[in-house]
């Protein structure tokens, strides 16, 4: 906290002072890579919107004769393909649940992170002083905090609700838009477009959303899709303490959690949520790693501001949910 | 150098009064530790003459600025469950913590580095593409899953290391391993794309240009002025990780703080939170500040500014 504001500046500042034109990196190919991100995208997103009709059984629908059945090629049939729980519940279909109520959430929790910190970055970065002291000063303690704990005593103290939920999600990642968006801001402040905008007399709001914001989103849009990522395993490591989605819906942490007690006799319980949960942070980092070799500047022309910038302020976070 | 220090010691002081503030009423909102440590069929009077011992009777901004005043004479107040001082309790497990996280740190750095200083040199070649392949899986992992698999192989099935707890260095391996794979990924990610930032400057062209062999190129000229971001990332995770891994601390029943403080919390144990959060953030802001003198030592340009 001394200054993650200016922790920030540290980390930037050298490099663009320094800043030497970098040669043109050879741009990736993007197809295979967005593809493949975006793929596995669509499919959660389809799973989750359409769960009813894909699940073959209900996410409740306990069957104590059928309990803690293997997957299918290890001694259990077609009928729970992926085995089931100590209350007979179908794996497979907890998951297809489950991923509704992890994109739901991490989703929902990305867009207010990321309507409040843009905002809040485009403020503290254009008007400076007070507002700026304010808003980075807020910054500094949260990240001076150990997020998980903080997140934690929120959800223990005050109850596991879907609300509370979603506030500790934004809570996570709204930092990271502002930081972002206010170091992109101030790199921008002094550059010719703004000043003949200033010069032609437009207002504050019409600098900031006409020429600013653009700007803006395309570092915005990447960290959405890490944010997303991140968001997604914080839900679940909540979920696995028991401080997230009550039961009995099904979220992917909670799985993990009640499958942990049968570690030891029956191993799909804590395998297959955990891979669902890989396989659709997987997506989300692919497709935030191609779409920022996509739209990052500095790959594309020589004269980039902020050489890297991206690249260092995307993944910035201290206390880490791990 | 000595002003800058200053103006950030005073600042970091004052986000620690504001996320006390936050922790303390947090902490009220929640609840009355009356009802919750003391028996069911506890009197009213027995419920009131605990609250009076422990000053929850008074106003909250009075049980604050008292709180403070006691804080800024050393006296962090008695744990609630254990009967002990709240701050000896909180830092009787920093030693577990600071353990593990250095193990995992040890680990990744040794690992990482020269991993990415090579896929830096190679780049766009198969091992490059593997590696980047790797440290991508290696941060959509959950640690606590991964952990759990880990358990479930090694501990459960070949029975080769104990599964959970603290002893002798059999205990540290895995979960040092779990929180290493991801502080791995990272650190590999955050140095790869620094070399090749660096090899492209002009100093690396002079490097070259009088011969250099590319090994000194890449490991001496290239690493060396890509280390500032890596000290800082490591840096910054190594104070957020001073809170504990609490996710493989839980998964491996390891004592560090952030299972201590995540029991406190449970069992809302008020003085051990607040000391315990205390601590990790006074611990950050220490890291902190270390970072920034450890700047000054690494790029001398700093020094002068």
């Amino acid at each position: 906290m001394s200054g993650s504001g200016e922790q920030v500046g540290v980390v930037v500042a050298p490099a663009v002072e320094g800043a030497a034109p970098a040669a043109a990196a050879p741009r990736r190919r993007l197809g295979g890579v967005v593809g493949g991100g975006l793929a596995i995208l669509a499919i959660a997103l389809t799973v989750a919107a359409f769960a009813d009709a894909i699940a073959p059984h209900g996410y409740d629908d306990q069957d104590l004769a059928f309990a803690l059945q293997p997957p299918v090629g290890v001694g259990g049939t077609w009928t729970n393909a992926l085995g089931t729980d100590a209350l007979g519940r179908d794996v497979l279909s907890r998951i297809i649940y489950g991923t509704r109520t992890s994109l739901l959430l991490a989703l929902s929790s990305v867009l207010l992170a990321g309507a409040a910190g843009v905002t809040l970055g485009l403020v503290s970065g254009w008007a400076g002083g007070r507002s700026d002291a304010a808003i980075m000063s807020v910054v500094e303690a949260q990240l001076s905090l150990p997020y998980l704990l903080i997140a934690i005593a929120f959800m223990a103290l005050l109850g596991p609700s879907l609300a509370n939920l979603v506030i500790v999600l934004v809570l996570r990642s709204w930092v990271v838009y502002a930081r972002l968006v206010r170091v992109a801001v101030l790199s921008m402040k002094s550059r010719e477009f703004v000043t003949v905008a200033v010069a032609l007399g437009a207002t504050d709001g019409r600098i900031l959303f006409r020429h600013i914001a653009p700007n803006v989103l395309a570092p915005a849009l990447v960290v959405s899709s890490f944010q997303l990522a991140e968001l997604i395993i914080v839900e679940s490591s909540l979920g696995f303490l028991g401080l997230g989605v009550q039961p009995p819906t099904p979220s992917w942490g909670s799985m993990l959690s009640q499958g942990r007690e049968y570690i030891a006799t029956a191993w799909w319980l804590v395998t297959f949520p955990g891979l669902a949960i890989i396989i659709t942070v997987l997506g989300a980092n692919l497709f935030g790693d191609a779409l920022r070799d996509a739209l990052d500047p500095r790959l594309r022309t020589r004269a980039a501001p902020g050489r890297g910038l991206f690249r260092r302020l995307v993944r910035a976070i201290p206390s880490p949910v791990r | 150098m000595a002003r800058q220090v200053l103006r950030r010691t005073f600042r970091a002081a004052a986000a620690l009064l504001l996320v006390t503030a936050v922790v303390f009423t947090l902490l009220h909102l929640s609840g009355d530790p009356a009802y919750v440590l003391l028996a069911p069929e506890a009197t009213p009077e027995q419920r009131a003459m605990f609250r009076a011992r422990y000053g929850l009777d008074q106003p909250l901004p009075v049980q604050y600025v008292r709180y403070l005043a006691q804080v800024v004479q050393g006296d962090f107040g008695q744990s609630l469950s254990f009967q002990a001082p709240a701050l000896g309790v909180a830092l009787q497990r920093l030693p577990a913590t600071l353990e593990l996280t250095l193990a995992a740190m040890v680990l990744a750095v040794a690992v990482s580095i020269p991993a990415a200083v090579l896929a830096a040199r190679w780049r766009g070649t198969l091992f490059d593409r593997l590696m980047m392949g790797i440290t991508l899986v290696g941060q959509s992992v959950p640690t606590f899953w991964l952990g759990m698999m880990m358990i479930m192989v090694v501990a459960v099935h070949f029975r080769l290391l104990p599964a959970s707890g603290r002893g002798g260095w059999a205990h540290l391996v895995m979960p040092a391993v779990a929180l290493a794979l991801w502080l791995m990924a990272l650190l590999a990610r955050v140095t790869r794309s620094e070399v090749l930032e660096a090899l492209e400057q002009d100093y690396v062209r002079t490097a070259r240009a009088k011969g250099l062999t590319e090994r000194a190129v890449a490991g001496r000229h290239a690493l060396k002025n890509a280390l500032l971001p890596i000290v800082t990332v490591l840096g910054l995770q190594f104070g957020g990780l001073l809170g504990g891994a609490v996710m493989t601390e839980t998964v491996f029943a390891w004592p560090g703080v952030g299972t201590m403080i995540l029991d406190a919390i449970l069992k809302k144990d008020f003085p051990v939170v607040l000391a315990g959060v205390m601590v990790v953030a006074i611990g950050f802001i220490i890291v902190n500040l270390a970072l920034d003198l450890l700047y000054a030592v690494l790029d001398p340009r700093i020094r002068r500014a």
